[in-house]
């Protein structure tokens, strides 16, 4: 156009939108390619992965019965984002979840506080509820942007027994948390007993399904089908070692006592029960409840949490004298036909509980729990090549026969084994005495309290139950253990004592049963050979203890009792072994009148009675 | 003419009353837009659980009317003869105004807004439609011979032109759409505005932004707002560059940089001991170069040191009541958005929400886009109003960086080709009418994708051809047609002349 003076202007303004666009362009360019975290906020955005949890092994006793089940619960989950950036209507929410004002905020405050918490991500507002409770809650929760209703399991038990045994499931721990990446805040694993130590077979592989949320939280249905699901596996199922009927007869017998018994076959090592008295019903330890009753079983005075059966360590007493003799006879320091004098009460350094004749052998020994007779078996093995110069010779053959000792299983954990907690017990080292008496200060009077299973020597009550087992095989032991699928392994220990030596010490147990301490308990019918002991102890009455094998050819089952402040072995620990070698092997128990009175009477008054 | 003949047969047939030389290349970037738009409705709007369907229940459904009756609309305004639009004007104009007045009386309130105007089903907004006769008068006024950009009324008379609807619409609580008025400034500097107008503007800009970003940072010595020293500091670097650039005064530039350097080190070393207010200091100092201007006018007796003079002092005034406009004549929800794109408030489930859900929509996009539909950020809900005022964000999300490039490459070269359009035209009505629609369009891309990318406050004004709305189609359409219909003519207009 003619006579148009700001024709040049034109560029400008081009330049301004080239400009504009190009800046545009480049903050566009690294939004979208340079910075990942858009697309970061977008993925948490939108998706929603939630956690499916699979369900826990289920757990069997030897006999297919099902002992440990899971049962369906419930959580209330809020992710807090959503909540405070929608209309979230509080008073509604709690009405329909039966809580007031004040529990709401409180949770929500807990919530807060727990280490892990994230606004953006779901969180436990409310755990293990079940499905009455949370049936109104399911209704509306549309209303409700954030909050979600996650499935979980719970266990049951078939059984109010076993609880040593089979332990419980709780929520994780922090220290869990850090040591396994599995596991996220919120998860339960096994805590104790076979669900701790099988918690990766048990607890199956946790799935995920990828969920689209919309903005106001509602779960808009599965991204993509579902091609980037993971579905969850099952946990495996466990088959148990234990006899649950034998078991509940074991945990009946000890009602009102404190103590504990196990039973194995010896043979391949399953243990047939482990009971521990007191204990509690495992489905106290349970979802909501489970922290409170925990809390007030670990102040009881009786400590029932302590599994009395792998934990507590006694002296073996008199049960220990039939390992003692096997030592003796393979090292040479008796012979089956030894023979020693006992002066009874009076015998000197150790006198003799028991009236019986002299001289006494090696059956008469062990059927009359002749302690003059163990000292000097003893002593003859222990000094058989004298002390030697800075008494090298006795220590030698003190390291000898503690070693043989220790090869029936005793004074050491079990590290094969599938127990969840066990205490070594033990049987002391020769350093053990050099501090206290120097190298040369010892003798085998100086250590006589060993011989008859006293003074330093502690082992378990699963010890004395394997140290039988190993006499019963003759000559090995397999670990005991709790898996029946694990029995298959070997895991088979020789006893450093030579088979031939087993058929006497077998012989003088049964002998027990026919003329010594066990006679008044012995089943009709059945061939069966046990010792008895009464182990003195600084906290009161002696321990009842009994140790027996059943049946004397080819034994089936080996048991172990230990009753605490009871008294003689002969009167608590024999006859609740005999009492479940009786139902082990028959299946039922004939003497009824005997099974009621046992189960009934109580030697200590701060137990409780199970009813 | 060649293009003329093969393009317009029908056209060239009724020969000698008309020739008609429409331009194919505008329509096809307007059709492509409007098309592409539509797409990203539909992906906006579409819901996760549906099948694709076109339901006029829907957003995607309606805007479909919406491009037919552009569609209709269009035809018409190309069979209207072009005179009509130069002799109608201003009648064009007081009708609108008075419809925009009306509209605040009988508008029904929505969302606090008196702006939309319902007849029957469809609602309309009348701002949208003010744009065009807003242009229309202006070309009308600044087209008629002997119009001169110098003289005072001619500068007066536009901008009243302009402010008349701008006040209108504001009194309908549409303060975005009233923002966009002033791109109309843009047009005037092509026309001959002095650019000292919109350096002014631009200069009251950055004190705005100065003043209340840097409001209450607190400092790290001596006491004073922040802002008020940056913005003093920034005074005496222009009084400088005017006087040692434009006007070569090397010794009195050297007094003023040096009496303002060691004015700063002293107070600097004061604060040592006591606590210097170094706003106070830094006000005192562009008084006192003020007042060394206005010596050195005095003693030169140049006008020109006067005007600097008024700019500081005027300046300095500016910048005291930014905090009193800020607070107390923005609306609640206007601070907060211009403190969310200041970064000054970062609540992101509050105000913040919008720009970052959006900036998250974009930025997920990635470079190839997640694909028609498969938008989680849109198809979620997660950007509010993704359908209108944010529908770039379904480009970036769904098109990624891609498309994004492709939109904001299609709507350069649409303003360029306007720009072109414009510059052929022969008659000043048309090429005013021409760079009127270049400024509006720009404005709209300037701002709407400025504030979705997080470059822009958020101001709710619509993507022309991209956003949903009747109104706003129509508007824009109505805008680009005319211009086009008088491009059509420009052949004619050379056989007059």
């Amino acid at each position: 156009m003619i006579n148009d003076r700001f024709y040049k202007r034109r560029y400008v303004l081009t330049a301004v939108i080239t400009v504009v666009v190009v800046v545009y362009l480049v903050r566009l360019f690294s939004m979208q390619l340079l910075d990942d975290k858009y697309k970061d906020a977008a993925d948490s955005n939108a998706f929603f992965h939630k956690t499916v949890y699979p369900p826990r092994g289920l757990i069997y006793d030897r006999n297919g019965e099902l002992l440990v089940f899971n049962s369906p619960s419930y959580d209330i989950m809020v992710i807090q984002r959503e909540m405070a950036t929608n209309h979230f209507d509080t008073l509604d929410f709690c009405e329909h979840l039966h809580i007031d004002r004040e529990e709401f905020n409180q949770r929500m405050e807990d919530m807060r506080n727990r280490r892990g918490y994230s606004r953006r991500t779901p969180q436990i507002f409310m755990s293990q509820l079940n499905s009455k409770d949370v049936a109104d809650v399911r209704e509306v929760i549309h209303k409700y942007p954030g909050v979600s209703i996650q499935n979980r399991t719970l266990r049951g038990y078939s059984y109010p027994y076993a609880c040593h045994v089979l332990g419980s499931v709780g929520e994780v721990s922090q220290r869990d948390l850090e040591r396994d990446s599995y596991y996220s805040m919120g998860d339960y694993s096994g805590r104790d007993g076979i669900e701790y130590t099988y918690e990766a077979d048990l607890r199956g592989e946790k799935g995920v399904e990828v969920l689209l949320r919309d903005a106001r939280g509602r779960i808009k249905g599965s991204y993509e089908n579902g091609v980037y699901d993971k579905v969850a596996t099952a946990g495996k199922d466990i088959t148990l070692t234990l006899d649950i009927n034998l078991q509940i007869v074991a945990e009946r017998l000890l009602n009102g006592k404190i103590g504990s018994a196990v039973a194995i076959e010896p043979h391949s090592g399953e243990i047939l029960a482990l009971a521990s008295n007191p204990g509690w019903d495992p489905s106290l330890l349970v979802g909501r409840q489970r922290s409170s009753n925990y809390s007030a079983l670990s102040k009881d005075v009786n400590k029932p949490l302590m599994n009395r059966a792998t934990q507590a360590t006694y002296p073996p007493g008199s049960t220990f004298k039939t390992v003692q003799a096997l030592v003796c006879l393979e090292r040479g320091g008796i012979t089956p036909h030894s023979c020693f004098a006992c002066s009874g009460p009076g015998s000197k350094p150790i006198k003799c509980t028991h009236h019986h004749g002299s001289p006494v052998d090696l059956l008469n020994a062990i059927e009359q729990s002749c302690n003059p007779y163990f000292w000097q078996a003893f002593r003859n093995t222990l000094e058989r090549d004298g002390y030697g110069s800075g008494n090298a010779d006795f220590i030698r053959n003190y390291k000898l026969w503690r070693e043989d000792v220790m090869s029936f299983g005793l004074g050491a954990k079990y590290d094969d084994s599938d127990l969840y907690s066990q205490k070594p017990g033990s049987i002391p080292t020769d350093k053990f005495y050099e501090r206290y008496y120097g190298k040369t200060g010892w003798r085998a009077l100086t250590i006589r309290s060993l011989s008859i299973g006293q003074g330093e020597i502690l082992t378990t009550p699963l010890q004395m139950a394997n140290m039988m087992a190993a006499i019963a095989n003759e000559g090995y032991y397999i670990t005991p253990h709790l898996n029946k699928a694990d029995s298959m392994l070997a895991r088979r220990h020789e006893t450093s004592v030579s088979p031939k030596h087993f058929s006497v010490v077998k012989e003088g147990m049964c002998r027990v049963f026919e003329y010594g301490t066990g006679r008044w308990h012995k089943i009709d019918g059945v061939e069966m050979g046990g010792k008895t002991g009464t182990a003195q102890n600084p906290h009161g009455e002696d321990h009842s203890l009994f140790i027996g094998f059943a049946p004397k050819e080819n034994p089936q089952i080996v048991v172990a009792v230990v009753v605490e402040n009871a008294g003689f072995g002969a009167t608590w620990a024999a006859p609740i072994a005999s009492l479940m070698i009786e139902q082990y092997l028959f299946g039922e128990i004939k003497r009824s009148q005997v099974y009621d009175k046992m189960c009934n009477t109580s030697t200590n008054s701060n137990v409780a009675k199970r009813p | 003419m060649i293009r003329c003949v093969t393009l317009q047969p029908i056209a060239m047939s009724q020969k000698g009353r008309k020739q008609f030389a429409l331009d194919w290349v505008t329509i096809a970037l307007y059709a492509v837009m409007v098309l592409f738009g539509w797409l990203n409705i539909y992906g906006a709007t579409y819901s996760i659980d549906q099948e694709f369907i076109i339901s006029f229940d829907k957003e995607s459904g309606r805007q479909l009317i919406w491009m037919g009756m552009s569609v209709l609309l269009g035809c018409i305004v190309l069979l209207i003869d072009s005179k009509f639009y130069d002799l109608f004007s201003y009648v064009i104009y007081g009708a609108i105004i008075l419809l925009l007045i009306a509209t605040i009386f009988i508008a029904e309130d929505v969302k606090g807004s008196r702006s939309w105007i319902s007849l029957g089903p469809l609602s309309l907004q009348p701002a949208e439609f003010a744009k065009t006769a807003t242009i229309l008068a202006l070309a009308k006024y600044m087209g008629r011979y002997g119009y001169k950009p110098s003289k005072l009324s001619d500068f007066i008379v536009p901008i009243c032109l302009i402010l008349l609807p701008v006040g209108c619409i504001i009194l309908q609580k549409e303060t975005g759409s009233a923002l966009v008025f002033f791109s109309l400034f843009l047009m005037l500097y092509r026309e001959g505005l002095n650019p000292i107008i919109l350096l002014l503007a631009v200069a009251a800009v950055v004190f705005f932004i100065l003043t209340i970003r840097f409001g209450e940072t607190p400092l790290l010595i001596g006491s004073g707002s922040l802002g008020i020293i940056l913005c003093c500091a920034l005074l005496l670097l222009i009084a400088l560059y005017y006087l040692y650039v434009q006007e070569h005064k090397k010794k009195e530039s050297a007094y003023v940089a040096g009496a303002a350097v060691v004015c700063y080190t002293v107070s600097l070393i004061l604060c040592k001991w006591i606590t210097v207010n170094l706003q106070w200091v830094s006000i005192g100092m562009v008084v006192a170069c003020s007042l060394y201007l206005g010596y050195l006018s005095l003693s030169e007796r140049r006008l020109r040191w006067v005007y600097l003079l008024l700019f500081q002092l005027f300046s300095l005034g500016f910048c005291f009541s930014c905090n009193y406009i800020f607070q107390d004549v923005l609306q609640k929800h206007q601070t907060t958005r211009i403190k969310v794109f200041l970064g000054m408030e970062n609540n992101l489930s509050g105000e913040g929400y919008n720009v970052n859900q959006s900036k998250i929509a974009i930025g997920s996009g990635g470079f190839w886009g997640k694909g028609f539909l498969n938008g989680t950020q849109t198809k979620l809900k997660y950007v509010p109003e993704q359908h209108t005022d944010f529908i770039f964000c379904t480009v970036g999300e769904e098109w990624g960086f891609i498309g994004s490039l492709c939109v904001l490459l299609i709507y350069w070269y649409f303003l360029l080709r306007m720009i072109k359009l414009a510059e052929r035209q022969r008659n000043s009505f048309n090429r005013i009418f021409g760079y009127g629609v270049v400024s509006i369009f720009f404005f709209h891309l300037v701002i709407n994708i400025g504030m979705v990318i997080g470059l822009m406050p958020v101001i709710g004004i619509p993507l022309p051809f991209f956003s949903y709305g009747g109104s706003s189609l129509l508007g824009f359409t109505l805008l680009l047609f005319i211009f086009l219909r008088l491009d059509a003519e420009r052949l004619e207009k050379i056989k007059q002349i």
